[in-house]
């Protein structure tokens, strides 16, 4: 990991067409490879709007999303900033049996999917056929691809019982660490934020 | 019915369905010369053990009749509702992936053909393009796509929309491999579903331009032709002319809708452990 890289977002701010309320409103931060950022904020404060800034799912109205420099939108392809979603339910195709599902992710490594504790067994069925905590692993493992610089978890844990979020997160810390990628996490949960990051944003003076 | 689960059930269906349909199809081309031949010696026969559905004021064999009717209604049937499935595919996912203006004009045309009620514009298609095989076919192909391809459009937009999809595109993903992978597999059982319930449509709208002679020439044994030619015989008492064609259509258009409704749920993953 010599070249480190830095996600910027500068200046930006965002609404959302039907209720025209200011989401975000010139906001700022930088993280990088290093860090683990904490999101905090109740409820409507836009914390999965910053999210799906951040990995390019949405763009914003002004300002700008950098990546190592470069706007985020220019990166083609593979996008080095991934999310993972709050409903593992609808980040999988119903239709699709699990082990395509992991083919979609960037060479996901065997040894991220044992670690994560995925059976060998779960990859033949289809999603309707596994839990929710079954299915999140999935699409952790789906968005740790090779060419994954920056994780964006967006309320990952919020649905899981106490041992798989603790199972999970643990693993997440270690390969964060490893691999030198960067985190940025939302969570309601102040525990596992102190415990998880190295440093906590709020986004409440920024809000509504 | 707890002998089968409700999968087997629906299997069973299925094979039924096609089943009788193949009977009806080869019977019916085998007795094509029987469909024809008078014979003034039995004419206006009541049903008996050797005409089971009896014979007409021609001395024809109605069975052989009826079936020949049927697997010309089937074979219009296949091939429109097939053409018109295929219209509906292209033009729904045109209208959802080609932007605003490509969709306004399809959604435009969609409305207007659905104003318009289908046996009025078949008709007209028919007899502008001079009624007979062709005209029928390519009426019914034209009137029958709007409604599936109206529900093929919103599916599409619908997916597009759906957070695998985004994440897809992320992961790095071409257009083609989503449309194919993730796509396709919500369109498909939609798409087969409504083809096989358009067969019945066509069937039935085939019959009635017939009936109303709008359609294929008097000629040829068709079902609308036998049931509107029975009903000037139908005040004498000669019940079984209009009776077991009748039915036999109606059982014929019951099994498509059979086939169709069997094959969306065996298809729907959410019933595979039924």
């Amino acid at each position: 990991m010599e070249n480190k890289m830095n996600l910027e977002i500068k200046n930006v701010s965002y609404r959302y067409r039907e209720d025209g309320r200011q989401i975000l409103e010139n906001f700022s931060l930088t993280v990088s490879q290093k860090e683990r950022v904490g999101l905090a904020a109740p409820s409507g404060y836009g914390k999965t709007t910053l999210c799906k800034l951040l990995s390019g799912y949405l763009k914003p109205d002004q300002g700008e999303i950098l990546l190592d420099g470069k706007p985020l939108a220019s990166y083609r392809g593979y996008c080095p900033v991934q999310m993972i979603w709050q409903q593992p339910e609808f980040a999988v195709n119903p239709r699709l049996r699990m082990r395509e599902v992991l083919l979609e992710g960037d060479a996901v490594e065997e040894r991220v999917i044992h670690e994560l504790g995925i059976e060998p067994d779960w990859l033949n069925r289809f999603p309707g056929e596994l839990s929710g905590g079954e299915l999140q692993r999935f699409s952790i493992a789906r968005a740790l691809g090779k060419r994954t610089k920056f994780l964006i978890a967006d309320e990952i844990s919020t649905m899981l019982d106490l041992i798989t979020q603790s199972q999970i997160w643990n693993f997440l810390l270690k390969e964060v660490e490893r691999r030198g990628i960067g985190l940025i996490a939302v969570s309601h949960n102040q525990e596992l934020m102190d415990w998880v990051c190295t440093r906590q944003i709020s986004l409440e003076k920024q809000g509504p | 019915m707890k002998f089968f689960n409700r999968r087997q059930r629906m299997m069973i269906g299925i094979f039924f369905s096609i089943a009788f349909l193949v009977i009806v199809c080869v019977l019916g081309n085998l007795n094509t010369e029987a469909a024809r031949v008078t014979d003034f010696s039995r004419k206006n026969l009541a049903p008996c053990s050797s005409y089971i559905f009896g014979t007409d004021w021609l001395g024809r064999d109605m069975l052989a009749r009826t079936l020949k009717g049927l697997s010309m209604s089937i074979l219009i049937g296949v091939v429109s509702a097939a053409v018109s499935a295929v219209v509906a595919l292209v033009l729904g996912i045109a209208a959802a992936t080609l932007g605003k203006t490509a969709d306004s004009i399809i959604s435009f045309v969609i409305d207007l053909i659905m104003g318009v009620p289908h046996i009025l514009l078949l008709i007209l298609i028919s007899v502008a393009l001079g009624k007979g095989l062709k005209g029928v076919v390519i009426g019914v192909a034209l009137t029958h796509w709007p409604s599936l391809a109206r529900l093929i459009r919103a599916e599409v937009i619908q997916l597009k929309e759906s957070p695998y999809i985004q994440i897809s595109a992320k992961l790095g993903k071409s257009r083609w491999y989503i449309a194919r992978k993730h796509m396709l597999p919500h369109l498909l059982p939609q798409f087969l579903v409504g083809l096989v319930l358009l067969f019945p449509h066509a069937i039935l709208h085939e019959s009635s331009v017939t009936f109303l002679g709008f359609g294929l020439s008097t000629e040829q044994p068709a079902i609308g032709i036998i049931l509107s030619e029975a009903m000037k015989y139908l005040v004498t008492g000669k019940w079984w002319l209009a009776l077991f064609p009748g039915i036999l259509l109606v059982v014929t258009v019951i099994m498509f809708y059979v086939l169709g409704e069997s094959l969306r749920k065996l298809l729907d993953p959410n019933s595979v452990h039924q």
